[in-house]
């Protein structure tokens, strides 16, 4: 099958310094284009390469000659002679930091493999800030004062454990898994669907993701086209599938097939990753580096598929 | 589905925004000329910049923000009400909840905590229940610095329908007469400044030379005490001659960033594309700063003029002046001097005369500390979330509305006006090599006579303590906080340390917004670092994770180390402390992450605060 390959304008190459390497990459490229395309692995979180970088999550912070502080390798342009270090203890020391208080105030156990991996290897410990805090009630934090939070309980760490949110069919919003990342709201506004349903809300640590008055998805502005879900790096935005194949203990990744087409009903040509297990589909999601989704879709495409699936002999239909 | 508004929400909203035009954008009924146009759009979102005008007329009117309310701004303004609800949560002065009519926030910061704010904390909670419990009509909750510590312990009272009113020298007195339901209280004025060692000498005093002795309400007062000569010698002398003075004098930002304006002002006014704009940055937070309220109670009408030759200078025909929000009579008299301004035609289309326009427009915070970071106070100038932006670019030229933009603190823009009056060579004569010029310091905590001390650059610790009538007879100085919670403690041996950039720097200390706050032997060191970290945790945005986590595992470590119940040994807390400072330092976006540890890192280091465990 051929595509069209678009082609940038040609663009100028500046000469770098990776770790003491030298190397080019292309004007407007970021620190963390060229460390990948120098093979210098780089932890991300919430980078996504169909999004506009917010640089909130600052796990992918390298050293540059010259700057009294850290720099977010994601979001900042190289700039000719350019000298970066993406291994000191510096560097170390504050990835591996982020990864910790990631990981010992949210649920980040489905983040991806590669997040997995990197807190192995820069030697994130978690649990040394104290037990973790018991989750709470549904709704709590949604009613959080800003600036106004009481002494901490010298016996445990704060998390943002809470219940999980389900108030529609569809998908599921799991927040003690939530990062704040900002992909969700990033692809709810204007960087793919402009329906703006959630946004942050609160500040500080009490920060969440929130309709308006945290009211449920059916009386907000969500229009379902899922694609929180498909920019979600923690699983804390799920089809109501998988989450409730999870409670069941019968989610499994390694007895499903992915199967790629073209979404059925409109003549965009959205491409499809459709997820199967046991003959039944329990996701759709649309490749990132698509040409025509970017990764995107609407609720036809991402929910519409349960016709597929039905089995229903020809005479078992109503009549017209 | 949809909220509506009640008539009296919907009269504070249009109180800001005059009546809707339309239905389309919350007109009770639709004409026919409605069904065949749609007039909203662009129009209405080009108003989002209005945002927090309008909540604030809503809190202010209502007491509170509703469902309804919210959704009257919304349609108004054409913002999502996810948006909406986001921006309001983030500012402490909004509450998105139903509660009663008059909040009194009781400041229980480093200043006003051991000089009766704690205990009037006591009382009130013995009075009136705990924090947020409705007492008949009324509340009280503790609250950051509020900027009065000259006059702890300090109060602000929000009350629905009337005027809010901020006090110093509180008592139970004071909050019950406030909160009155037929209270006549209104802000005093109060004495405040200046503060000079000698109160009958005020020859050395430069930039605060007017304060206490013009009528700041009046223009002709003002130009009677030499007000508008800057800016006449600034139309005179053309932009560039200005900016060169301004260079040439060597003038560093007061904000704490210490960046030359010289610099900043060039960069803006080469920009290319227009239009540029300047920016007073008021929203004065640090806790122990009370400098720039104090200017624009007293002498208004410099902060207009100096931010008028900023514009001229800076090519910009538009200036906003972003105020803090628990400054009433501050807002007031700016609001005042900004309408007389006008009036008396130095501000507007022609400008003295000259034909030049220059016009503000005053905006108020809303209970963010985080909105004196100047990205942050970009973002909610334009009706979104105070958070920080990523540098670069850099607001000069990417700034407020993504505009060329040279940002200022108040103290620093007054200083203009000096620059301008005496020239640059007699200004850069004033002071020390690296650091020229006046300075402000506000002296607060244990000292006789605490308020704003103008000094020359070059002045000790010592000098200013002494100035401010030193430590009251018996009691013995333990500790002095330089540059506020962002700053640092010393302790009595750095007494004659030089407050000048180029000192400070040597030294490790800060000399930040220019605060020098006094502990005594009765001070409890570790106590005021718990209160540190807590106001971090609060005032932090939430936006990166090394301040939104770090700032919570601060606190919670400290806490660990005073309950006695450590992970590991004390020695193993104070580790822990020092690697997340280090991570805030190095990997947070902004100012405040990079600076949340600095105050408790010094009391480690210097007081050694915990040593041997909880103190």
């Amino acid at each position: 099958m051929s595509q069209a390959v678009p082609l940038d304008r040609p663009r100028r190459l500046l000469d770098l310094e990776i770790d003491g390497r030298t190397t080019r990459a292309p004007e407007g490229a970021t620190i963390l284009d060229a460390c990948r395309a120098e093979g210098v692995d780089t932890p991300t979180m919430c980078y996504a390469g169909n999004l506009t970088p917010v640089n909130a999550c600052r796990v992918c912070m390298v050293e540059v000659e010259g700057s009294r502080v850290l720099v977010p390798a994601c979001s900042r342009p190289v700039e000719d002679g350019m000298k970066v270090q993406t291994d000191t203890e510096r560097v170390r020391h504050s990835r591996k930091l982020v990864m910790e208080f990631l990981a010992s105030s949210v649920d980040t156990s489905l983040a991806s493999t590669d997040w997995l991996r990197w807190m192995g290897e820069y030697g994130a410990d978690p649990s040394r800030y104290g037990a973790a805090m018991e989750p709470m009630e549904t709704g709590e934090r949604d009613e959080r004062w800003a600036g106004h939070h009481h002494d901490p309980d010298p016996t445990i760490a704060e998390t943002v454990a809470q219940p999980v949110k389900v108030d529609n069919e569809l998908y599921v919003r799991d927040y003690e898994r939530c990062v704040l990342c900002y992909k969700c709201v990033e692809a709810c506004g204007v960087d793919a669907q402009n329906t703006f349903a959630i946004a942050v809300a609160g500040r500080g640590f009490d920060a969440r993701i929130s309709t308006e008055f945290a009211v449920p998805l059916d009386e907000s502005a969500c229009v379902y086209c899922g694609n929180c879900i498909g920019v979600c790096p923690t699983g804390a935005l799920m089809f109501k599938s998988e989450h409730d194949m999870r409670a069941e203990e019968t989610w499994d990744e390694d007895a499903q097939t992915v199967t790629n087409t073209i979404c059925p009903y409109c003549g965009v040509g959205c491409e499809l990753e459709v997820h199967v297990q046991d003959n039944e589909i329990v996701k759709v999601s649309s490749p990132e580096d698509h040409s025509v989704t970017s990764g995107h879709l609407c609720i036809k495409g991402r929910f519409g598929f349960s016709y597929v699936q039905s089995r229903r002999g020809r005479d078992d239909r109503r009549p017209r | 589905m949809e909220a509506a508004p009640t008539a009296e929400e919907r009269a504070a909203v249009d109180g800001l925004l005059g009546p809707p035009e339309t239905g389309w954008v919350g007109a009770t009924e639709r004409s026919a000329d409605d069904l065949r146009v749609v007039r909203a759009g662009r129009e209405a979102r080009e108003q989002r910049h209005l945002l927090l005008p309008a909540l604030h007329a809503l809190q202010a009117g209502v007491g509170w923000i509703s469902r309804g309310g919210l959704n009257y701004v919304c349609q108004r303004l054409s913002v999502p009400p996810a948006e909406a609800y986001g921006v309001a949560t983030f500012y402490a002065m909004f509450s998105v909840e139903e509660r009663p009519a008059n909040v009194v926030h009781v400041c229980d910061d480093l200043a006003c905590r051991g000089a009766g704010g704690l205990a009037l904390c006591g009382e009130l909670e013995r009075d009136a229940g705990p924090e947020g419990a409705d007492a008949g009509g009324w509340t009280w909750v503790r609250s950051p610095c509020l900027g009065m510590c000259e006059q702890a312990p300090a109060v602000f009272a929000q009350r629905a329908g009337r005027p809010e009113v901020a006090l110093g020298g509180a008592t139970r007195e004071t909050v019950a007469e406030v909160v009155a339901p037929d209270s006549a209280v209104i802000c005093a004025g109060g004495v405040g400044a200046p503060q000079t060692a000698d109160a009958g000498s005020r020859d050395s005093l430069r930039l605060l030379r007017r304060a206490g002795v013009v009528d700041p309400t009046s223009i002709d007062d003002y130009r009677a005490h030499g007000g508008y000569e800057a800016l006449r010698a600034a139309y005179e002398m053309g932009p560039g001659r200005v900016i060169e003075a301004i260079t040439e004098a060597k003038l560093l930002g007061r904000g704490g960033a210490a960046f030359p304006t010289g610099v900043k002002w060039q960069a803006v006014s080469t920009q290319p594309a227009g239009p540029r704009y300047v920016v007073c940055n008021a929203d004065e937070s640090e806790p122990g700063t009370f400098k720039d309220r104090v200017v624009m109670e007293q002498d208004p009408f410099a902060v207009v003029e100096s931010l008028t030759v900023a514009g001229f200078a800076c090519g910009a025909d538009r200036g906003f002046v972003y105020i803090r929000g628990e400054y009433p009579l501050a807002t007031e008299r700016m609001e005042h001097a900004i309408g007389e301004a006008r009036r008396h035609g130095s501000l507007g289309d022609d400008v003295m005369g000259s034909g030049r326009t220059f016009d503000i427009e005053l905006r108020r915070g809303a209970g963010a500390y985080i909105c004196g970071e100047e990205t942050a106070l970009f973002n909610s100038l334009e009706g979104k979330r105070g958070e920080p932006r990523n540098k670069p670019p850099f607001p000069v030229t990417f700034g407020v509305f993504g505009r060329p933009t040279a940002i200022n603190n108040v103290e620093t823009l007054i200083n203009v006006l000096e620059v301008l009056r005496i020239g640059a060579d007699a200004y850069a004569a004033i002071g020390t090599e690296g650091s020229t010029g006046p300075r402000l310091f506000c002296l607060s905590g244990a000292v006789e006579r605490p308020g704003v001390y103008e000094v020359e650059h070059g002045a000790t610790v010592r000098d200013l303590i002494a100035l401010a009538g030193g430590v009251p007879r018996g009691s013995t100085l333990k500790a002095v906080l330089l540059g506020g919670a962002a700053g640092g403690f010393v302790g009595p041996d750095m007494l004659d340390a030089r407050l000048t950039f180029e000192d400070a720097r040597q030294g490790g200390y800060t000399l930040g917004s220019g605060v020098i706050m006094v502990f005594d032997e009765r001070a409890d060191l570790v106590d005021l670092c718990l209160r540190i970290a807590r106001f971090f945790r609060d005032e932090s945005c939430g936006q990166c994770v090394p301040c939104r986590v770090g700032t919570v595992r601060q606190e919670e470590a400290l806490h660990r180390l005073v309950a006695g119940t450590p992970i590991g040994s004390a020695q193993d807390e104070l580790a822990l402390i020092d690697e997340v400072a280090r991570v805030m330092r190095d990997a947070s976006i902004c100012g405040l992450g990079q600076t949340a540890a600095n105050a408790v890192q010094s009391a480690i280091s210097k007081l050694g605060v915990f040593d041997g465990g909880a103190a």
